[in-house]
């Protein structure tokens, strides 16, 4: 039969906008009326790249992507927070400046905003003392369970601090086992040691 | 099984859809109906019932979008003085490029969000039913209906 006919229509209409632009439209509008619940990109850092999450209230998630993919962070943050979630790095800006500049040694303290709605139960606890380590030096696992409220619960801080959502940013790397061990981390322990001394904390 | 996150939608489905708003909406309105379908998309989201047909879903509310385009510039026509005694040309300043486009415009909309779905967006016509609210038997009609018509008009 007319085989053109459906040729043709399979091609298409040529059109005004390609869906690059006609996307990037889209995603500065569903920002302007508030319908991005969490927002998020990727960057890059020596250890390699990072997905880094937030939503309106703050830095909500950061996952390397050495160690887990950018399909497997996202989809559990629709499945967790919003099925609202877009790649939208200009809501990221500040939180990739600051990193850049941690990582290139520059920056001592995050002025970022965090938001903790993936935290829950006495990690609450426990991550909350462990934002306080100031940049520099570290505790162990005993000490941030005694100081978060539970001297006992060493295993379980290490399991919070394990299972932190915003590494570097709430710095679990500045935890370690007794003796100075480095112990383990979301990043691997090669990645954790490196920071201890980017940051000179004298281990690793 | 959760709702995967709304950029997955986008990546995927952002192309076939605007290529069913600049075919059935014209290239002049494409773009506005792209951003009306995919914000009430994003609204709506949600609430969604898990395991929807996620493409089916963002087909129908683009096609509700290319609806209300036409009847909104029905109703901005401007009234002539004189009753034309021949039809006007199909293509207008909103069709797409070629006769084969005016033609797919000028068919009743239903025959035209059916072909269009079948062959420039590849949907089954299980999906073209649920976005046409009607049978799948129904769709296939539709979508031969639309065809024959085109045949007739297109060569």
């Amino acid at each position: 039969m007319n085989d053109r006919l459906e040729t043709e229509l399979r091609r298409g209409p040529d059109a005004d906008v390609g869906v690059g632009e006609a996307a990037s439209r889209l995603l500065d509008r569903a920002l302007d009326e508030g319908l991005v619940s969490v927002a998020y990109a990727r960057t890059d850092s020596p250890f390699g790249d990072l997905l880094v999450a937030a939503t309106p209230r703050g830095i909500v998630r950061i996952g390397f992507l050495h160690t887990e993919t950018e399909e497997s962070v996202v989809g559990q943050l629709a499945e967790r927070l919003s099925p609202r979630v877009l790649h939208a790095p200009a809501r990221l800006d500040d939180a990739r400046r600051e990193l850049d500049e941690y990582f290139d040694g520059r920056r001592k303290r995050f002025q970022l905003r965090t938001d903790r709605a993936l935290i829950h139960g006495f990690a609450r606890a426990v991550l909350a003392r462990t934002a306080r380590i100031p940049y520099g030096s570290y505790l162990t696992y005993g000490e941030v369970a005694a100081e978060a409220g539970s001297p006992r619960a060493h295993r379980a801080a290490g399991n919070a601090l394990a299972h932190n959502p915003i590494p570097i940013v709430i710095p679990c790397h500045r935890v370690l086992r007794s003796g100075g061990l480095i112990g383990n981390y979301g990043g691997g322990p090669e990645m954790k040691a490196a920071l201890l001394r980017l940051e000179g904390a004298g281990v690793g | 099984m959760a709702l995967p996150p709304f950029q997955a939608l986008i990546d995927t489905h952002a192309e076939p859809v605007r290529r069913f708003l600049v075919a059935t909406a014209g290239p002049g309105a494409a773009d506005d109906c792209f951003q009306e379908t995919f914000i009430a998309a994003l609204r709506a989201y949600p609430r969604l019932r898990s395991g929807s047909n996620v493409r089916a879903w963002l087909f129908t509310i683009a096609r509700r979008k290319a609806i209300d385009h036409h009847r909104a510039r029905g109703r901005r026509a401007i009234p002539v003085a004189e009753v034309p005694d021949r039809p006007a040309p199909l293509a207008g300043p909103e069709s797409p490029d070629g006769d084969l486009w005016a033609a797919v415009e000028a068919l009743p909309e239903k025959q035209r969000a059916a072909v269009v779905l079948r062959f420039t967006c590849d949907l089954s016509h299980r999906e073209i039913g649920n976005v046409l609210d009607c049978s799948d038997a129904a769709a296939r009609r539709s979508v031969h209906e639309g065809i024959k018509r085109l045949r007739e008009v297109w060569t």
